[in-house]
């Protein structure tokens, strides 16, 4: 070997321990990738003590008695937030260091791992004599136990008595009065106008309550067999609840297409059922599956509407025994 | 300092490794990817905002009158759920603004877990291993909408109300025991129990949460157990290799200036656009209706279904088997989350491909994926459309019964055509790929042969 080749070897290693010695000094970087960049440091803590100013003036802005506060009190914490976002991104973007890193996927399983489980498993049990018997009764334990456990949830309502759904505060006799509670009398009811009637001196928050109320020329009427004398003078009245999903039946459309619509119909303005007033009740469009359920009425001496009977059908969205009865009061 | 303070807490915990396994997570960067994230964040608010709101709302049915500072529903009589929230509105500082901020969040939330999940669909994130993650997005949608219509429920406005009533004549629409599920849920025939609210509030702000919180961890878990998906690129092998910026600290700042992007664009919608501005609806009667009343968004896809169905229930001497509601109501979603829960195995089924997959696809590079992705959202987006039909009957005149014939035609064939064009598309750009490939090909080994000297 040659005194150069000798000199570059020495050098050499003496060279790799220095190295070594440096890095056990400061280990070797974890973070690849170096940060800094003074500009846009400058630039976030400028867009941070921006977010502060708006901060402040969110606290001050509700101190203050100002009207329309929410709009002011929205757009200082909003801005707040913004510039908050914007340092971070923007640091994020500049002098935060970012680099790449490449790694493995986990692997998709661990076969020994799973293997061993198994093992576990039939190992822990292998010895049980009983096994069907044991895992039989362990069932029925816990299948009662469930059962009981859900038993508790029949308290939430009359699971099985269903007959409040057939309920109607609706008799003979009992008179149709307006919001405040005054009777309403056959000859305030117009033609093209709609009128919502409560019973009287009944509660009003329920399903089977709310009637509407209009007038139809008796010439059109085309009621279903046996309703001959439910319409005095053409006063029909029906159900206000949608026999579809239960809204109100809240307008009265007027014929905007004379050919398909000859005369105005009772509609839902959740789904648009349509109901014709002079056919009973009959859906003429949108997804109702019933008519509305009608009640009669008679005009009495004083020359007020009052109820003739209970309602065609039970009220309210349709169910299994919505057409097996009448309702009853 | 940081020293000490990571020292005490391994010595505590015995999480530094843990911990450095976290920081160094690396994740896989394309905009897409944020929509999740954004949905996270959105839920974040909504936790922050909803827990504000409970300090205040009385989940109540008890009468009362309003004596508060709104003049036009003074002296009226209400529920003091429904005057609580009023009270909010309009007398507690920065009321209006955290409620208003709650609704918006909910509106996005939905949304990005919507975009989200459109994403995961089109790319083939779903795939094994990640089935059961996708699972639970699925699971947690649903669990979300249920989550929102709880929470606008409980205000007791007029909306609020034809809301429930809906509910609640699609609850009775179930075949044979719907009025039996109804009564157990409100106690009593509509509006139902007082003791509705109690149940209806627990739901909103403790069962719900928790249940989506809960599947939350276990989507966000089993996203890190198995790591993200990424798309592929051209230098590297990437079934198996994952590259990506890691946690900390290349995505800290990004994603908290995401989060603190999402809080602050919310809080701006919160306080500069009006959302449910419940004071102009009034209070709820069985007997109130209203004109143009929609719900929330992300509910009009259900109102569309619920208007398209015919007049008709079934029925069967004399015993209503299937009330009309059921098809749009129950049917109707069920079906289409079932298929999106099934969609994974289905796949899997169809074309034989049981592999892992770390790589996504583009929508290109499944085209019969692509096909019955797009047909599919065209017909839940087209069934959503004709919810809106009365608004465009009011806003630009067209029959409202003209349109929903359209629609229930329309429904079924455009989304067969939406589905077989983007399939013909996808193959289009296969193709012009793969020849563009054999050109390249060809050009660069004329490269070489005119570069060697014959």
């Amino acid at each position: 070997m040659k005194t150069g080749t000798k000199l570059k070897l020495a050098l050499l290693t003496a060279f790799g321990f220095l190295r070594e010695a440096g890095r056990r000094k400061k280990p070797e970087r974890i973070v690849k990738a170096e940060g800094g960049d003074p500009r846009a440091e400058l630039v976030v803590a400028l867009l941070l003590l921006g977010a502060a100013a708006c901060a402040v003036a969110f606290v001050v802005i509700y101190a203050l008695d100002w009207s329309h506060l929410t709009r002011w009190l929205g757009l200082s914490l909003g801005a707040c937030l913004l510039l908050i976002a914007a340092a971070l991104i923007h640091a994020g973007e500049t002098f935060v260091p970012t680099e790449e890193l490449e790694e493995d996927y986990p692997p998709l399983e661990h076969p020994e791992a799973q293997e061993e489980l198994g093992q576990i498993g039939r190992e822990s049990v292998g010895g049980f004599t009983r096994k069907r018997l044991l895992l039989g009764a362990a069932g029925a334990a816990g299948a009662a136990l469930g059962a009981a456990l859900v038993v508790p949830a029949a308290s939430l309502g009359p699971f099985l008595d269903t007959e409040s759904f057939y309920y109607s505060p609706w008799h003979r006799d009992r008179r149709l009065v307006d919001e405040q509670g005054k009777p309403y009398r056959a000859d305030e009811i117009e033609y093209e106008t709609f009128y919502t009637a409560f019973p009287e001196n009944a509660y009003r928050e329920e399903l089977a309550a709310p009637l509407v109320v209009v007038r139809v020329d008796p010439s059109e009427l085309e009621l279903p067999e046996g309703r001959g004398n439910w319409a005095p003078e053409g006063i029909v009245a029906y159900s206000k609840i949608c026999t579809h999903a239960g809204c109100a039946v809240a307008l009265y459309r007027k014929p905007r297409f004379p050919q398909a619509e000859p005369r105005p119909a009772l509609v839902c303005p959740c789904h648009y059922s349509t109901f014709d007033p002079a056919e009973g009740g009959k859906v003429i469009f949108g997804p109702a599956g019933r008519e509305l359920p009608q009640l009669p009425l008679l005009v009495d001496s004083a020359g007020e509407l009052r109820a003739a009977g209970d309602f065609s059908a039970p009220v309210g969205p349709s169910f299994w025994g919505v057409r097996t009865r009448r309702p009853t009061a | 300092m940081i020293r000490r303070a990571v020292r005490f807490l391994d010595q505590r915990s015995g999480a530094a490794p843990l911990l450095k396994k976290t920081l160094r997570y690396a994740f896989p960067d394309h905009w897409s990817f944020l929509l999740g994230e954004v949905a996270l964040y959105a839920f974040v608010v909504l936790v922050a905002t909803g827990i504000y709101l409970t300090l205040f709302f009385e989940p109540s049915t008890a009468k009362t009158i309003y004596h508060g500072s709104y003049a036009p529903l003074r002296g009226m009589e209400m529920s003091r759920a429904y005057a609580s929230v009023v009270h909010l509105s309009f007398d507690v500082k920065a009321g209006l603004l955290i409620r208003q901020t709650h609704h918006w969040a909910a509106d996005v939330f939905v949304a990005a877990i919507v975009l989200h999940l459109v994403r995961v669909f089109f790319t083939g994130a779903y795939r094994k291993p990640r089935e059961l993650t996708y699972l639970i997005g699925v699971l947690m949608l649903f669990a979300t909408l249920l989550e929102g219509y709880l929470g606008y429920s409980l205000i007791d406005d007029l909306l609020s109300g034809m809301g429930l009533a809906i509910g609640y004549g699609v609850a009775l629409s179930i075949p044979i025991v719907g009025a039996n599920l109804a009564l157990l849920i409100w106690g009593h025939p509509f509006p139902g129990d007082p003791d509705f609210w109690s149940r209806m509030y627990i739901g909103h702000v403790l069962i719900m949460p928790v249940l989506i919180g809960g599947l939350l961890a276990a989507h966000l878990a089993l996203v890190a157990s198995r790591h993200h998906t990424q798309f592929r690129r051209e230098s590297v092998p990437s079934e198996r290799k994952l590259i990506g910026i890691p946690t900390f600290p290349g995505q800290v700042p990004r994603s908290l200036g995401l989060m603190v992007a999402v809080a602050g664009v919310l809080v701006l919608l919160g306080g500069l656009v009006q959302i449910n501005p419940i004071w102009l609806w009034g209070p709820y009667h069985v007997y109130d209706g209203t004109n143009g009343a929609q719900p929330d968004w992300y509910l009009g896809w259900l109102i569309g279904a619920l208007r398209l169905v015919p007049a008709f229930d079934v029925v069967v001497w004399n015993r209503t088997l299937v009330p009309n509601p059921f098809w749009g109501g129950i049917l109707f979603p069920l079906v289409v989350m079932m298929a999106l829960m099934l969609w994974p195995w289905l796949e899997q089924r169809a074309t034989g491909d049981r592999r892992a997959h770390n790589v996504l696809d583009r929508p290109r590079d499944a085209p019969v994926r692509t096909g019955i992705g797009a047909g599919f959202l065209t017909w839940v987006v087209m069934i959503f459309l004709a919810g809106a039909s009365d608004r465009v009957l009011v806003f630009l005149g067209i029959s409202y019964v003209s349109q929903i014939w359209f629609y229930r035609v329309a429904v079924w064939v455009v989304p067969v055509v939406v589905g077989l064009l983007a399939w013909r598309f996808c193959l289009a750009l296969k193709g012009m790929e793969e020849v563009q490939a054999v050109q390249e090909a060809a050009e660069r080994e004329a490269a070489v042969h005119s570069a060697q000297p014959e």
